[in-house]
């Protein structure tokens, strides 16, 4: 099978427009979160850290993740509180979480980004 | 078949590979029968995650030498194989284009020591995800295609290429389209890198849209995948569809969550090899379903 240049670009252009809803998506998680008074925590994302590597959250109460790249693609999936988003140079991605479980959860890069993209990861720790 | 029979009393008789694992399901056996002048036995062998590039002596301190080594161990065999395959990560990741060309040509190099006639390739996300494939299409080719052998309808599809570890639209619309012109009952092995399943995505043991490939094949009665990236042996089921990946040859991982992390288990001393080998896939002529997976170790050469 060809994977030729044009499908690579209607992929790239898919993925901007992608980009682009999930921007205002975030946007919109963020004018609310902040309408609601929610905590917003900023995360910094590089090859290959995340800044802060852990965060502490309150079981029940409502928090945005704000997320930027400082490099290159990357990605944060969190599987077991069902989160992931793409976070790109240049643009800020938000996602919601409102933790209703106790217990330590491992987030990692899920876009591949170099020699040590398998030890990107950091962890969201929930509490009573 | 003599060669058939000869090369499993060879394997008794030897007390050569450590695991046999017979997939088949009594309920897809239906499809196919050894009445069926269609199915032929053969044997194939499947190397995976060879990693060439990598260097952390407290891991592998042979890993230099691990690849050589299951070269010289393939040759060796008693019958050779129809052809082998190579289920991606033939090369450790560089950020370097100069480094990433030079390391899959050295591999290349010598994996052109292997006495068979065919050789398969498919990248990793190691060889592929920095570049999109450039490199590895320079040297290797494409990165999904098919082909026939005695029956068997072979897909590669490539997981790798795209950094956020998805077989894409492109591709998937190329599967179902090829697809369409096979017979239901027809006797399929799809290759490829990663799970095409959640295997455990806590560790990237997935592909985002890896699902949708598993419904494209599910109404084919006879589905077997040969995957590699967890550096271990795994089987598991989707439906009727057997998934089997393969061991590494160059650190193997813990099992999924067994661990707090995903890190390679270092190297014994006292077992050096220990969790590395390849393996050798049998296609059984009584079922058109039905494969026997022989593993074998790395440290006899």
């Amino acid at each position: 099978m060809k994977m030729n240049t044009r499908n690579l670009v209607v992929r790239s252009i898919a993925s901007a427009l992608a980009v682009v809803l999930l921007v205002g998506a975030g946007s919109l998680v963020f004018a609310k979160a902040k309408d609601k008074g929610e905590r917003v925590i900023s995360i910094k994302v590089k090859r290959f850290e995340y800044s802060p590597k852990e965060i502490t959250l309150k079981k029940g109460v409502p928090v945005v993740l704000e997320l930027k790249s400082l490099d290159v693609p990357h990605g944060f999936n969190l599987p077991e509180l069902g989160v992931r988003a793409d976070v790109l140079p240049g643009l800020t991605a938000r996602v919601r979480i409102v933790p209703t479980r106790t217990g330590r959860f491992v987030f990692h890069c899920d876009i591949f980004c170099g020699t040590g993209h398998e030890e990107l990861e950091g962890a969201i720790v929930v509490k009573e | 078949m003599a060669a058939h029979i000869n090369r499993r009393d060879f394997l008794r008789l030897a007390g050569l590979g450590g695991v046999v694992f017979a997939s088949g399901l009594a309920y897809s056996a239906s499809a196919a029968t050894s009445k069926d002048s269609k199915l032929e036995e053969f044997y194939w062998v499947q190397l995976s995650d060879t990693h060439w590039g990598f260097e952390r002596p407290p891991v592998n301190p042979d890993a230099k030498g691990t690849l050589r080594k299951a070269v010289q161990e393939v040759n060796r065999l008693p019958h050779k194989p129809e052809f082998v395959v190579f289920t991606g990560d033939l090369t450790h990741t560089t950020d370097d284009p100069a480094e990433r060309r030079k390391r899959m040509t050295e591999f290349r190099d010598i994996v052109a020591g292997l006495d068979v006639k065919t050789v398969k390739f498919m990248p990793g996300e190691h060889d592929a995800a920095l570049d999109r494939g450039k490199a590895y299409r320079e040297l290797f080719g494409e990165p999904s295609y098919t082909f026939e052998h005695k029956g068997i309808h072979f897909i590669v599809l490539d997981n790798v290429s795209d950094p956020a570890a998805m077989i894409g639209d492109v591709q998937l619309a190329w599967l179902k389209a090829h697809l369409a012109k096979l017979d239901k009952n027809a006797r399929i092995v799809v290759f490829t890198h990663r799970p095409l399943f959640d295997l455990y995505p806590q560790w990237d043991w997935a592909t985002r849209d890896g699902a949708q490939a598993v419904d494209l094949l599910m109404p084919f009665a006879n589905v077997t995948v040969f995957y590699g990236h967890i550096h271990q042996e795994h089987h598991q089921m989707t439906g009727h569809i057997a998934h089997h990946a393969a061991k590494s040859l160059i650190f193997p991982l813990p099992a999924p969550g067994s661990l707090p992390k995903r890190q390679p288990i270092p190297w014994n001393a006292a077992e050096p090899y220990k969790g590395l080998g390849f393996r050798s896939v049998e296609a059984a002529a009584e079922s058109a379903s039905k494969y026997e997976i022989t593993e074998y170790p790395v440290n006899k050469a």
